[in-house]
């Protein structure tokens, strides 16, 4: 046998790959453990170092503390700062209600501001319908705001109030002189059943000069009263359906037969096949003298209906 | 005998798994050269369908996808002589074709050409059990034929039906279907020596591939470089290795038989470097740049240097005429060509209806070898190259890698052998269940 040591010896130059460089390439050309080598491994690394680093609470401290840092130096930028709020389309009340209750101190950093909790802010205010926020160029933080329009006064049990013809507050009111222009309403529940009021007060055109108000009873129907300077206050009681139409009814009556011109203290409409008279006392024993020159005989009693 | 047809059977399914896998080495591991070509089949879907043979034998169903080839070392004759050497150059050629390739390969099929191949004609005759021949009367009759006596230490190689006779018509190449009441069949029993084979299988092994086929590199090379009508109509393949000569003859597209002379390429080399005293490798060169085996007058003229390290300048400036060379070759080439012939004398060749005889093989690339071959064996002689198949590089499409190629072509279509088909039940043994089962499926 030829000695082994040429084996050896003659290794450089020997083209035939060892038996674990031969393995490598096999191992090397399997699809899966390539695969596990070129992508597996080194995102194992990966992970493993970034999961070793952050295994310290320091670390993590340090790396929080560098990102906060950042992040002030970045929203500390001029570029950044917002430095008014323009508010269109609120009045000067209004105006001045949104800047105080807006959750904001100026100047701040626009990354600062939460612009949603000054939309809501400024939503809660009654006299704000509709708004919308945003920071426009040039650091200014611009509101737009549709106001509520007061359409009735009520005088409820908290107070008078300003309602708008949905029946939402608007604001209160310290008199009802304040406002003489706006219908008055009355009574528990009334402010639920403004866009009605604002309907019967349209259709109390003619009497317009004397409304003084509507009042709602049992939170059900209307009652409109009319000033009378002379006599006192006359009432038209309404039904709870239809308190429009039974209005026309009674307006159309006055217009045939001057009807609030006569000594009434209301005008009962509730069954509107069959509208009731009250009387003042005076009227009633006026009517019962009356009645007794046309028939003879005096009238039991002392109603008249 | 049953363990063969179990390992074999065993290589059959391993060469069906590399087949559905798609990628398969073939190692053809010879004297001179090592080559290791990897193919790819594209799959069960991209071969055509329908039976038997595909056109063009088969070989559009792989490409070739690497190809190495590397100087072989530790084989004689065709046989393993340093397993560790031979292991490292296998292992060369597996990382040269897979680092071409690309893709790891797990699968080889493997031939060589040594361990004394001898060849017998076997005959066997049974009832056919229905009228109609199935595979189980095919699987009885080659059961039937009787073993010779082929000695200790032999294994059967290739064992593949040539001939069915069906009652009194004969050459049926498929007899199944077929009606009649006796059938019979000739089968080409091919047997090697164990230990060079256990040897080859044991180098391949400790390469990390399984085997998956084995064949005789005369068979392959028959396969890969005689024409579809030569093996038709009968012709006989020489493949000139480096160690040994493989002969096949091949009739009916079948191969009838097959022999080794142990002579070859190498033996030249020797021839040269002792008649010239130069080293083995220069030899090899001159063999390869200057060899031929026909001398005309103006090889007298044409000097060649022989060359050398020595220090001796008188030696080392020395040049021989081509004449002198070619006057070295031809003996060596006329005493292989002389031994072929008479290995197919005594095969009976001269009794054979087409005399065709193709050279190929490294060897058979000398110049003038066309002119020596008619001489010593017949007129009826050609050179021939390996068939072409997809993807083989050039440099590696000449006539020494006929048994390669051929060895691809078995790879994607190989030849039916007694192991394809079951073992009939008697001769499972006794007292087996699964003989016991057997019978039960063939007689419900």
């Amino acid at each position: 046998m030829r000695p082994l040591r040429h084996l050896w010896r003659g290794r450089a130059g020997d083209p035939a790959p060892s038996r674990m460089a031969y393995r490598m390439q096999r191992f090397w050309l399997t699809p899966v453990y390539r695969a596990a080598v070129r992508v597996g491994l080194p995102v194992f690394a990966v992970v493993l170092g970034v999961g070793l680093w952050f295994h310290d609470a320091d670390n993590r401290q340090r790396l929080a503390d560098l990102a906060a840092h950042l992040r002030d130096e970045v929203a500390g930028r001029p570029e950044f700062a917002v430095r008014l709020m323009a508010i269109d389309g609120a009045s000067p009340v209004v105006a001045e209600a949104i800047r105080e209750v807006a959750p904001v101190r100026l100047p701040a950093s626009s990354f600062e501001i939460d612009l949603d909790a000054v939309r809501a802010a400024v939503a809660e205010l009654d006299a704000v319908a509709a708004v919308d926020v945003r920071i426009r160029a040039g650091g200014i933080l611009q509101v737009d705001v549709a106001e509520r329009v007061p359409a009735v006064v009520w005088r409820g049990p908290g107070g008078i109030d300003l309602l708008d013809n949905g029946g939402r507050r608007v604001a209160a009111l310290a008199t009802r002189a304040a406002r003489p222009d706006l219908p008055l309403i009355a009574g528990e529940g009334a402010d639920a059943a403004v866009p009605e009021a604002l309907a019967l007060v349209a259709a109390a055109g003619p009497v317009a000069d004397r409304l003084r108000g509507l009042v709602r009873v049992g939170e059900r129907r209307w009652d409109v009263v009319l000033a009378d300077a002379a006599r006192g206050d006359q009432t038209i009681l309404l039904p709870e359906r239809g308190a429009v139409t039974a209005l026309e009814l009674v307006l159309a009556l006055d217009a045939a037969q001057d009807l609030f011109a006569r000594d009434l203290v209301s005008i009962d409409v509730r069954n509107i096949h069959r509208p009731t008279l009250r009387l003042r006392g005076q009227a009633v024993e006026e009517l019962a003298r009356i009645r007794s020159l046309e028939w003879g005989t005096p009238l039991p009693g002392g109603v008249g209906q | 005998m049953k363990d063969l047809y179990q390992s074999q059977r065993a290589m059959r399914a391993m060469r069906r798994a590399a087949l559905t896998r798609g990628v398969v080495a073939v190692l053809d591991v010879g004297t001179s050269k090592i080559a290791c070509l990897i193919l790819r089949f594209d799959g069960p879907d991209a071969l055509r369908d329908g039976d038997g043979v595909g056109a063009l034998a088969g070989q559009t169903a792989f490409r070739v996808i690497g190809v190495a080839t590397t100087r072989s070392r530790g084989v004689r004759f065709g046989e393993i002589d340093a397993m560790p050497e031979t292991e490292r150059a296998i292992r060369t050629a597996v990382r040269g074709a897979q680092q071409m390739a690309g893709v790891r390969v797990d699968h080889a099929i493997a031939c060589f050409s040594g361990a004394h191949p001898r060849s017998y004609g076997l005959a066997g005759e049974v009832e056919v059990h229905d009228r109609a021949v199935t595979e189980t009367d095919i699987a009885r009759a080659l059961a039937a034929c009787d073993l010779p006596d082929f000695g200790q230490g032999r294994e059967v190689l290739h064992a593949q039906p040539v001939n069915f006779a069906l009652d009194h018509r004969t050459g049926l190449g498929d007899p199944r279907g077929q009606v009649g009441n006796r059938l019979a069949c000739d089968m080409h029993l091919l047997t090697v020596d164990n230990a060079p084979v256990q040897h080859l299988l044991d180098a391949i092994h400790r390469c990390d591939l399984e085997l998956a086929g084995l064949a005789s590199s005369a068979y392959a090379a028959g396969v890969a470089a005689l024409v579809e009508d030569e093996q038709e109509l009968g012709a006989a393949c020489i493949d000139m290795g480096g160690g040994s000569t493989g002969l096949s003859v091949f009739m009916r597209k079948h191969m009838i038989y097959a022999d080794a002379v142990r002579l070859g390429g190498e033996h030249v080399t020797q021839d040269i470097a002792k008649g010239l005293q130069v080293p083995r490798d220069v030899a090899e060169r001159i063999k390869t740049l200057h060899g031929g085996v026909h001398a005309t007058g103006v090889d007298d003229r044409e000097r060649i240097a022989l060359g050398g390290e020595s220090g001796d300048w008188e030696k080392d400036r020395q040049t021989v005429s081509r004449s002198e060379l070619i006057g070295i070759i031809r003996p060596r080439v006329e005493e292989i060509l002389e031994e072929v012939r008479i290995r197919l004398d005594a095969a009976g060749w001269d009794s054979l209806p087409s005399q065709q005889i193709v050279l190929t093989g490294g060897a058979s690339q000398i110049p003038g070898l066309d002119v020596l071959a008619p001489k010593i064996l017949g007129q009826r002689v050609r050179l021939g190259r390996p068939m072409r198949v997809q993807g083989l590089p050039q440099a590696a499409s000449s006539a020494a890698f006929s048994a390669a190629v051929g060895l691809s072509l078995f790879a994607a279509n190989p030849q039916d052998e007694w192991w394809d088909f079951e073992i009939p039940a008697e001769r499972y043994p006794a007292r087996s269940l699964r003989r016991a089962m057997r019978w039960l499926k063939e007689n419900w």
